[in-house]
C-alpha cells in the first residue's frame, strides 16, 4: 500500500494527540493519588521536643550519665580519636553552644559551663533539605529521622547542620563498641549517624534514654502540641533559649537559663 | 592421518580435564545435594507460608524495614491472623536461632552475601563473644 503525504500527516497527528491525552490523563490521575494518601509518618500527631534545665544540669559536677546512657543503648562507637569521633549527645562550653549569648558580665553563672547538646530536631531541618537520597527526613511528629539503609555517606547533611549534630563513620564502628547491644543495630562504615530522639524507645512507650538517666531530672521530654504537657508548662513559666535561632532552623531543644 | 593417535589421545585428555569438576562432584556425591538449613523445631508456622518465605523472604524483610523505619508501623499481621513485631533480630531470630545454621547455609550455597549483618547483630554471636 502506498502511503500518501496527506494520510501520513493525518496518522502522525492523531498519534501525537493520543499520546498527549494519555500523558495529561496520567498526570491528573497521579495527582489524585498523591492527594489521597498523605501518609502520616508518625505514630501519633505529637510534636516532640526537649527542655533542658541548665542550672539543674550543672548541679552534679562532671556528670555524663545521659551521654553514657544514650551511647550505650544505641551502640555508639568510641574511637578515642577526635578525628574519628562519633557522638549523639555531648557537652559543649556555654559560649560555643550559644555564640550569640556572649556578654561581658551577664550570664556569668553559666559562662564556661558545660551544656548538653544533641540533634535539635529542627522544624526546618537544613540536613533534610540537602540529603540527596531522602535518607534523612522529618517525621510528622517532628523527629528528624535517619534511614541508615539509605545513607550513601555523601556528608552533605554534616555540612548543612549548623549544630555539628551529625557524625560520620570513617571506619567500621563495630570493633569500637565496648558493650554491644543486640536489640539496636550498629552502623556500618561510610554512614552518617545522629540522635534519633530515641524513636525506638518512644514506640515502646518509654522516654528517651538520656531523660531517664538524668539524676537531676534536668531533661524534660514531651509533646509541644499538648498544652498541658510538662514541656509546655516549663516554656510558659520560665525563660528559655534555643541554639542559633537566628538561622531560622527552628530548633526544638529548649534551654532554661 | 599420521598423527591420529596423538590427536585422539589429546582430545580425550582435553575432554577429561574439562569435565573434571563433573566427575569430581559425582565421585564426592555432592552434586544433587541442596543446602540444608536447620528448621526450628518448636514452631511450625512462619509469618508467611513456607513456599512464600522460601521464594521471597528478602522482599518481606525489605518491606518490614520500610514499614518500621519510614512509616513507624511495627506490627505485622500474618496470613493466619497472628500478629508479629516486624523485627529481624527479635522476631525472626527467636525461632531461627542460629544465623550460621539457617541463614548462612542457603546464602553460602546460593553465593549471595546480604549485608543485613553489617549492622544488625546476631544475638548468638553476641553471646559467644561475651563468653
Amino acid at each position: 500500500m502506498k502511503i500518501r503525504r496527506r494520510t501520513f500527516l493525518g496518522i502522525a497527528g492523531l498519534s501525537a494527540l493520543a499520546v498527549a491525552e494519555q500523558k495529561i490523563l496520567g498526570r491528573v490521575a497521579g495527582q489524585g493519588r498523591n492527594e489521597a494518601s498523605p501518609r502520616a509518618t508518625g505514630s501519633q500527631t505529637a510534636r516532640w521536643a526537649m527542655v533542658i534545665d541548665l542550672r539543674a544540669c550543672l548541679e552534679k559536677e562532671g556528670c555524663t550519665d545521659c551521654i553514657a546512657a544514650c551511647h550505650k543503648v544505641h551502640n555508639v562507637p568510641d574511637f578515642r580519636n577526635a578525628a574519628h569521633e562519633v557522638k549523639w549527645t555531648w557537652k559543649e562550653p556555654f559560649e560555643r553552644a550559644f555564640p550569640g549569648q556572649k556578654s561581658r558580665y551577664a550570664g556569668q553563672a553559666l559562662q564556661g559551663g558545660p551544656v548538653l547538646v544533641l540533634c535539635n530536631h529542627c522544624d526546618k531541618p537544613p540536613c533534610v533539605r540537602v540529603c540527596p537520597t531522602k535518607a534523612t527526613w522529618k517525621r510528622a511528629d517532628g523527629i528528624v529521622m535517619m534511614d541508615w539503609h539509605r545513607c550513601i555517606g555523601c556528608r552533605y547533611c554534616i555540612a548543612a547542620c549548623p549544630y555539628g549534630s551529625r557524625s560520620f563513620n570513617w571506619l567500621d564502628p563495630r570493633p569500637q563498641i565496648r558493650d554491644l547491644k543486640a536489640d539496636f543495630p550498629t552502623r556500618s562504615k561510610g554512614v552518617v549517624e545522629k540522635c534519633n530522639f530515641c524513636e525506638e524507645r518512644l514506640a515502646a512507650g518509654k522516654p528517651p534514654a538520656c531523660v531517664e538517666a538524668c539524676p537531676e531530672r534536668a531533661l524534660v521530654f514531651g509533646d509541644l502540641e499538648d498544652p498541658a504537657s510538662r514541656v509546655r508548662e516549663l516554656l510558659r513559666s520560665r525563660y528559655a533559649i534555643r541554639r542559633k535561632p537566628e538561622l531560622g532552623t527552628e530548633p526544638e531543644i529548649y534551654y532554661l537559663v | 592421518m599420521r598423527d591420529r593417535g596423538l590427536i585422539l589421545g589429546g582430545l580425550a585428555l582435553f575432554l577429561g580435564l574439562i569435565t573434571f569438576p563433573l566427575w569430581y562432584n559425582l565421585a564426592a556425591g555432592t552434586t544433587a545435594k541442596g543446602p540444608d538449613p536447620k528448621r526450628p523445631v518448636q514452631e511450625k508456622n512462619c509469618v508467611e507460608p513456607v513456599a512464600v518465605m522460601r521464594a521471597s523472604h528478602m522482599d518481606l524483610l525489605v518491606d518490614w524495614r520500610d514499614q518500621v523505619v519510614r512509616r513507624s508501623e511495627r506490627e505485622f499481621t500474618a496470613f493466619d491472623g497472628r500478629t508479629y513485631s516486624m523485627n529481624l533480630t527479635q522476631t525472626c531470630m527467636k525461632c531461627h536461632t542460629s544465623k550460621e545454621e539457617f541463614c548462612d547455609r542457603c546464602h553460602n550455597y546460593a553465593g549471595v552475601k546480604p549485608y543485613c549483618w553489617d549492622c544488625h547483630i546476631d544475638p548468638k554471636l553476641l553471646e559467644r563473644t561475651k563468653g
